[in-house]
C-alpha cells in the first residue's frame, strides 16, 4: 500500500492512511521551517500518532515538520485518503471523545446530564449506554465539587473529561480550577500530573440572557499551569478534543453554543491536532485578522465583502487561547504589518487585550499601524435580540475596521 | 447545648461537662442513618458493636463502650485493645508527630522556616489512630495542618523538614511549603491551603478506586481514601457536596473531622447552628460517629470499622473526632482567645501520656522501652534538621520546571520553536 501522508497546511492538519514510509518523514522544509525541529506529533512506525511529551524534547525522535502557515493550495503529494464523512460539530466532538474512550479505558466523563440525558448539547449522547454509568458519570449539581473530584481522579490515574453544562457554570468551580487544576503539579514538585479536560459551551447565544452568555476565557487566562483552546469547526473540534484528552496538562476546551450544528466533511482516518498551534483560515497580504470561535465566521463573512472591495485579508483562527502561537501570528504580522483582532470576549482584560500586548511586545517593529481590537462591549449581554446584536462584533464593523487600518 | 452562645471570654464548652451530651440521646448510632433506601448496616462488625449500640442509644456510648472495655481489660488480659507491638508503633508515631512539630516551632522562631506554619500538637491521636491502619496504596488528603499526616503516612521526616526549610530535597522540591505536603510514593495527595479544597480531591481519589474496581475490572482494588479536615470546614459547601456524592456512589472514603473547637479565633459554637457534626452524616445516608479524639485506642477502633466499611465497598463514613490543638492556630497566632481552663482540661488528656499510662498499667511495656523510643525519635528529628540545613536551596533552573507536566504548554515562540526548547527556559531565566 502506498505509504503517504499529506501535509495540507494548518487548516487541515495531518492525516495518514495505512502504513507509511519513514523516509517520507524528512520532508524538505515547506517554508524556511528547518529550524523548527520540533513537531507536535510523532508518527510511530506502526502508524499510530503518538505525542512526544518528554522534556526536554528529544531530538533523536522522528518529528513531522509541523503543518503551519502554508498556503492551502500547497497541498503536497496526492493522498490516498478516503473521501471522509460529513457530520455536525457536536457529533465531531462526540466522535473524538468516543475514540479516546475506546482507546484508553481511563478516559471518563463527568458532568451534569452527560449520561442518561446524553448531554445538554448531545455531545455525550449514547456514551453512557455504551460505557456504563461509571465511565459517563451523571453528577449532582455541584460544579465546584465534581470538578475537584475530577482533579482528584486525574491525580490518581484517570483521565476525566469534565463537562460544564454551560461554561458560565464553571465560575462555581473557579476555586478548584485555579487552585488545584492549575497549581497542583507545581506545588507538588512535579509529583502529580492532572491530565483533565474541562469543556463546555460558552459564548453569546440567541437571547439566552446575561448569565448564560458568558465568555470565561478572559477569567481563566491568568491561571498558570493550564492550557486553553477554542474550537470552531467540526474538523478542529474533533482534533482538539482528542489532543486535549491525550495531553498530560490540564486543558480547558471552549466550545460555542451557536456552532454545534455546523456541518463539515472530516477525514475518516484518525487525526489529532496540536493544542498550541493556530490555524490559517485564509492567507492574504494586506492585513492580519486574528480571531477565534464564533467570530471566525463573522470575520469570514466580512472577508467576502472585503475581497469584493479589493482587500486581501489574512485570517488566522488562533485556536490556542493560552498559550498564543506566536510563530504563526508573528509570521503573519511580519508579512502584512497590520493587525486586527476580532473576538467575542469582553473588551477589558479579554483575550484580545492579552494578544495585543503580546504582539506589541514581540513584533512592534513590524507594525505599520496600531493594533486594532474589536471585542464585545463591556455589558452584561441583554436579552433583547437587537441589543444583543449590538454587544457583539458584527461583520460590518469588521469591514470598517479593516478599511480604517489599511488607509 | 450552646449555652454560651453569646459569651466570648469564658466559653463553657459543654464537653467539659460530659452529662450534657449523654442526656441528648441522639437517635442514630454508628450504624447511623434512618434512611432505609440507601443505607445498609454492616452485616458483621467487630466487638459486637452494633449490638451494644442498639441497646444504648447515645452516640457517646461509643466512648462509654471503650471505657468499659478498658476497665475490663485492666482486669483481664485477654481483651486488651492493642498488642505490644502495635502499641509501641502507635506510641512512636505519636511521639514523632509531637517532637517534629515542637522542632518546627523552634526552627520557625530561629528564622529557618517561613510563612504560615500550622502545628498539630495535641491532635496526634487522630492522625496515628487512622493512618497507621492504612496500606501504602491508600490515599490521605489533608489541610494546611498536614505535617503529621504526611509523617504518619510514611513520608520521611527529612523530606518534610527540607520542604519546610524550602530546600530542593523537600518532598515537593521546596515548591509547596508547609501547607502543601505531597508524596506520590506514599499517596499523600496534599496539603491544601484553602479549607474544604481537599475534600473534592479526596472524593476523586476514592472515585478512582471504585473506577479501578468496577470499570477497569481490577477486582482486588480496595484502596481507601481518608479526608482530614476541621470543624470550620464543616460549614463549607464543598463538605456537603462531597458527603452527598460519596454516599450516592458509595465511594471508599472516610471523612475525618478533627473538631478542635476553634477555627483560628472563631469558636465552633459561634459559627455552627448545630455543633454536633457527626449528625450530618446520617442526613446524607452514611453513618456519623463521634469519638474521643484524644484517646488513640478509641480512634483506632472507630477507624478500623470505618476503613473496613470502605474497603468492603459499603460506602463512606463521617467520623467526628473530638480533639484539641495545644498551640495556636498557626505560629503567628498569639492564642489569646481560648480559655486557660479549657486548655488545661485538654492538656490533661494528652494522647501520648494516656497511651503510655494504659500500656504500663496493662503491663504491655516498660518505662525503659518508651524512653528508648523517645530517644530514637529525638535523633530522627535532629537528623532531619541537619539534613534540611545542609540541603541546597533550589537553583534558578527549577523555576519553570513542573509548571506543566508537558512543557509544550508554554507554547510556540516567535522563532517557531517550542518555548521550552529555549535554553533560557532550562536556566529559569526565560520570561513566561
Amino acid at each position: 500500500m502506498a505509504a503517504t501522508f499529506q501535509v495540507l497546511g494548518a487548516a487541515t492538519g495531518l492525516f495518514f492512511s495505512g502504513s507509511f514510509d519513514p523516509q517520507r518523514l524528512h520532508l524538505p522544509s515547506i517554508r524556511s521551517v528547518s529550524e523548527r525541529r520540533t513537531g507536535f506529533l510523532v508518527v510511530r512506525s506502526d502508524g499510530h500518532i503518538v505525542s512526544s511529551w518528554n522534556f526536554p524534547a528529544r531530538r533523536t525522535q522522528q518529528f513531522i515538520t509541523s503543518s503551519i502557515a502554508t498556503k492551502a493550495n500547497e497541498a503536497a503529494s496526492a493522498t490516498t485518503s478516503k473521501p471522509g464523512h460529513e457530520l455536525l460539530l457536536f457529533e465531531a466532538l462526540r466522535e473524538g471523545l468516543e475514540e479516546e474512550m475506546e482507546r484508553d479505558p481511563c478516559v471518563c466523563v463527568m458532568g451534569e446530564d452527560v449520561g442518561h440525558y446524553g448531554g445538554s448539547y448531545k455531545v455525550t449522547k449514547g456514551l453512557a449506554e455504551k460505557y456504563g454509568d461509571l465511565r459517563v458519570l451523571d453528577t449532582p449539581i455541584a460544579e465546584n465539587s465534581f470538578t475537584g473530584m475530577g482533579i482528584g481522579a486525574a491525580m490518581t490515574g484517570l483521565r476525566p473529561v469534565v463537562e460544564g453544562m454551560n461554561m458560565g457554570f464553571l465560575l462555581l468551580a473557579f476555586n478548584q480550577i485555579s487552585n488545584n487544576c492549575g497549581m497542583l503539579h507545581y506545588t507538588s514538585g512535579g509529583q502529580f500530573k492532572i491530565p483533565i479536560v474541562i469543556r463546555g459551551p460558552g459564548g453569546v447565544g440567541r437571547q439566552l440572557g446575561a448569565e448564560h452568555s458568558q465568555r470565561l476565557e478572559s477569567y481563566f487566562q491568568s491561571i498558570p499551569g493550564i492550557q486553553m483552546v477554542a474550537c470552531s469547526t467540526p474538523y478542529n473540534a474533533k482534533g482538539l478534543m482528542k489532543a486535549a484528552i491525550r495531553s498530560e496538562n490540564p486543558v480547558i476546551l471552549f466550545e460555542h453554543v451557536l456552532l454545534y450544528n455546523l456541518k463539515e466533511r472530516i477525514p475518516d482516518e484518525e487525526y489529532v491536532l496540536s493544542l498550541e498551534e493556530a490555524e490559517m483560515v485564509r492567507p492574504g497580504e494586506h492585513v492580519t485578522i486574528l480571531t477565534y470561535s464564533r467570530m471566525r465566521y463573522h470575520v469570514m463573512q466580512a472577508a467576502k465583502t472585503l475581497v469584493n472591495k479589493g482587500y486581501d485579508p489574512e485570517v488566522i483562527d488562533i485556536r490556542s487561547l493560552k498559550p498564543f502561537d506566536l510563530y504563526t501570528i508573528g509570521s503573519s504580522v511580519k508579512k502584512t504589518h497590520r493587525v486586527l483582532i476580532v473576538e467575542e470576549c469582553m473588551r477589558t482584560g479579554g483575550i484580545g487585550a492579552s494578544l495585543t500586548a503580546a504582539i506589541t511586545e514581540n513584533f512592534h517593529d513590524h507594525l505599520d499601524a496600531p493594533i486594532m481590537c474589536l471585542s464585545s462591549q463591556d455589558v452584561p449581554t441583554p436579552y433583547a435580540g437587537t441589543l444583543e446584536n449590538w454587544t457583539v462584533v458584527q461583520p460590518a464593523q469588521i469591514v470598517t475596521a479593516v478599511e480604517q487600518l489599511c488607509q | 447545648m450552646a449555652t454560651a452562645f453569646w459569651s466570648v471570654n469564658v466559653i463553657q464548652h459543654p464537653r467539659c461537662e460530659r452529662p450534657s451530651i449523654a442526656s441528648r440521646k441522639p437517635s442514630s448510632a454508628f450504624l447511623g442513618s434512618t434512611l432505609k433506601l440507601r443505607f445498609n448496616p454492616p452485616s458483621r462488625s467487630n466487638f459486637g458493636f452494633s449490638e451494644t449500640l442498639r441497646k444504648s442509644s447515645p452516640i457517646s456510648a461509643i466512648s462509654d463502650v471503650f471505657e468499659e472495655k478498658k476497665q475490663k481489660s485492666a482486669s483481664s488480659s485477654s481483651s486488651l485493645l492493642i498488642t505490644k507491638e502495635e502499641g509501641l508503633e502507635v506510641y512512636e508515631d505519636m511521639v514523632l508527630g509531637r517532637c517534629f512539630e515542637d522542632m518546627c516551632a523552634q526552627m520557625y522562631y530561629r528564622g529557618k522556616m517561613f510563612g504560615f506554619v500550622h502545628l498539630y500538637n495535641g491532635q496526634e491521636a487522630v492522625s496515628t489512630g487512622f493512618i497507621k491502619l492504612l496500606k501504602k496504596e491508600d490515599c490521605v488528603v489533608s489541610t494546611y495542618r498536614d505535617h503529621v499526616h504526611a509523617l504518619s503516612k510514611g513520608v520521611p521526616a527529612r523530606e518534610v523538614m527540607s520542604e519546610l526549610f524550602g530546600k530542593t530535597t523537600g518532598c515537593c522540591r521546596g515548591q509547596g511549603g508547609s501547607m502543601h505536603m505531597f508524596s506520590k510514593e506514599h499517596n499523600v495527595l496534599g496539603g491544601f491551603a484553602f479549607i474544604g479544597e481537599g475534600i473534592p480531591v479526596a472524593t476523586g481519589a476514592a472515585f478512582t478506586s471504585k473506577y479501578r474496581k468496577e470499570a477497569l475490572n481490577e477486582a482486588d482494588c480496595d484502596h481507601v481514601t481518608l479526608a482530614f479536615f476541621g470543624d470550620g470546614t464543616c460549614n463549607n459547601g464543598q463538605f456537603y457536596e462531597c458527603l452527598n456524592m460519596a454516599a450516592l456512589w458509595k465511594l471508599p472514603i472516610v471523612f475525618v473531622v478533627e473538631n478542635n473547637l476553634w477555627a483560628i479565633g472563631m469558636s465552633h459554637l459561634r459559627s455552627t447552628s448545630d455543633p454536633e457534626i457527626w449528625k450530618k452524616g446520617p442526613a446524607f445516608g452514611m453513618p456519623g460517629v463521634h469519638v474521643d479524639g484524644m484517646d488513640v485506642l478509641k480512634v483506632r477502633e472507630v477507624a478500623k470499622e470505618a476503613i473496613g466499611r470502605a474497603r468492603r465497598g459499603e460506602g463512606p463514613t463521617l467520623v467526628e473526632c473530638e480533639t484539641y490543638r495545644f498551640r495556636g492556630h498557626s505560629l503567628a497566632d498569639p492564642d489569646e482567645l481560648r480559655d486557660p481552663t479549657e486548655k488545661a482540661h485538654y492538656a490533661a488528656r494528652d494522647p501520648i501520656t494516656a497511651l503510655k499510662k494504659y500500656m504500663i498499667e496493662n503491663n504491655l511495656a516498660k518505662e525503659g522501652e518508651f524512653k528508648a523510643i523517645d530517644k530514637k525519635i529525638d535523633e530522627i528529628v535532629e537528623d532531619s534538621v541537619e539534613f534540611a540545613d545542609e540541603s541546597p536551596q533550589p537553583s534558578r533552573s527549577q523555576l519553570l520546571e513542573n509548571v506543566f507536566a508537558d512543557p509544550k504548554g508554554f507554547g510556540i515562540g516567535p522563532d517557531g520553536r517550542y518555548r521550552c526548547e529555549d535554553p533560557k527556559f532550562t536556566e529559569g531565566t526565560a520570561h513566561v
